[in-house]
């Protein structure tokens, strides 16, 4: 194996995290720098923001904005947010952040999810609200984001954790139909 | 609105996801804080420069399809209220309540004042 380029090395070491597990997965001249210098990474991330960037904007213009309440973003955040919140703990429970379970996080999380919610329209959308007078609307748009936002997460974390329950105890039961032990690996059935 | 603006805007929210994702790494490789402080420099900032750029073309300094593409799609992209979230429910978990309350509504505040910032910069063009 060759030594790290200096300013890959240089790279790592300033953030102390290396990504040598995804050698085989985004070739491995290049894993040696942390995961956001890594072009290739970089362009997983890019190209689920594409995608997330589109359904947003297609799901804006479809959805009603009833007497001008932005009802669009409020639905898209709290829907990306559980989503993001299932997808983030299903990845934990299935093994370490690396190879394919990393492409999948930075693809479908942090590219997707990350685009298709936005901070900056829901900023945006509360001074248009407070523009307009309607204080009590904006007031109730942050809240209604922020606290559905937060149950949305926590829905969606339970609801991996369930999915995660529900297929470890099936592996159960069909080992003890067939009267095999499985070995409790650690990571694998929590 | 037409077709090469739309691709465009898809385009620019990917170019926005992308650079979320770099400096997100880059804040936290230097400042290692409970605090998610990547999220929260990334959703302000991108909340000022929406601002500016809403504020741009209410005042016609800024034709409507920049709007499309550089606020829908790439502050769009740059900002992210499904990871702020995430790291707010994560400080609950790990029960630091007031640090997570700090991150969800300081976060809200600071991107409304800082939207508002970049909407009164655009009123002086």
């Amino acid at each position: 194996m060759e030594p790290p380029a200096p300013e890959a090395a240089a790279a790592a070491g300033s953030s102390g995290r290396t990504d040598a597990a995804d050698a085989g997965t985004l070739g491995a001249a290049r894993a040696h720098r942390p995961v956001h210098l890594h072009p290739g990474f970089v362009l997983v991330v890019i190209a689920g923001g594409v995608f997330g960037a589109l359904a947003r904007f297609g799901l804006s213009s479809v959805l009603p904005s009833p007497s001008g309440w932005p009802l669009p973003t409020l639905i898209i955040n709290l829907t990306g947010a559980f989503l993001l919140g299932g997808l983030l703990e299903a990845l934990v429970r299935r093994g370490p952040d690396a190879g394919k379970l990393r492409i999948i996080r930075l693809l479908a999380g942090t590219g997707f999810m990350g685009a298709f919610t936005t901070y900056s329209t829901l900023a945006l959308e509360t001074n248009a609200l407070l523009g307009a007078g309607r204080t009590a609307d904006a007031v109730l748009y942050v809240t209604a984001t922020l606290i559905g936002g937060a149950a949305a997460t926590a829905a969606g974390i339970r609801a991996a954790v369930g999915h995660h329950r529900r297929k470890a105890a099936r592996h159960r039961d069909a080992d003890l139909h067939t009267g095999r032990q499985r070995s409790n690996k650690p990571g694998r059935n929590r | 609105m037409n077709a090469l603006t739309i691709v465009l805007l898809g385009l620019a929210g990917g170019l926005g996801a992308g650079t979320r994702f770099v400096v997100d790494g880059l804040v936290r490789s230097r400042l290692r804080t409970a605090l998610p402080v990547g999220t929260v420099a990334i959703n302000v900032t991108g909340s000022f420069l929406l601002g500016l750029v809403a504020g741009a073309v209410i005042v016609h300094a800024a034709p409507p399809e920049l709007q499309a593409i550089a606020g829908t799609g790439f502050l769009g992209g740059y900002t992210t209220f499904s990871t702020a979230s995430f790291e707010t429910v994560r400080l609950i978990q790990a029960g630091r309540t007031g640090l997570a309350l700090l991150n969800g509504i300081g976060t809200a505040a600071a991107a409304v004042g800082a939207a508002a910032a970049g909407l009164a910069v655009a009123s002086l063009l």
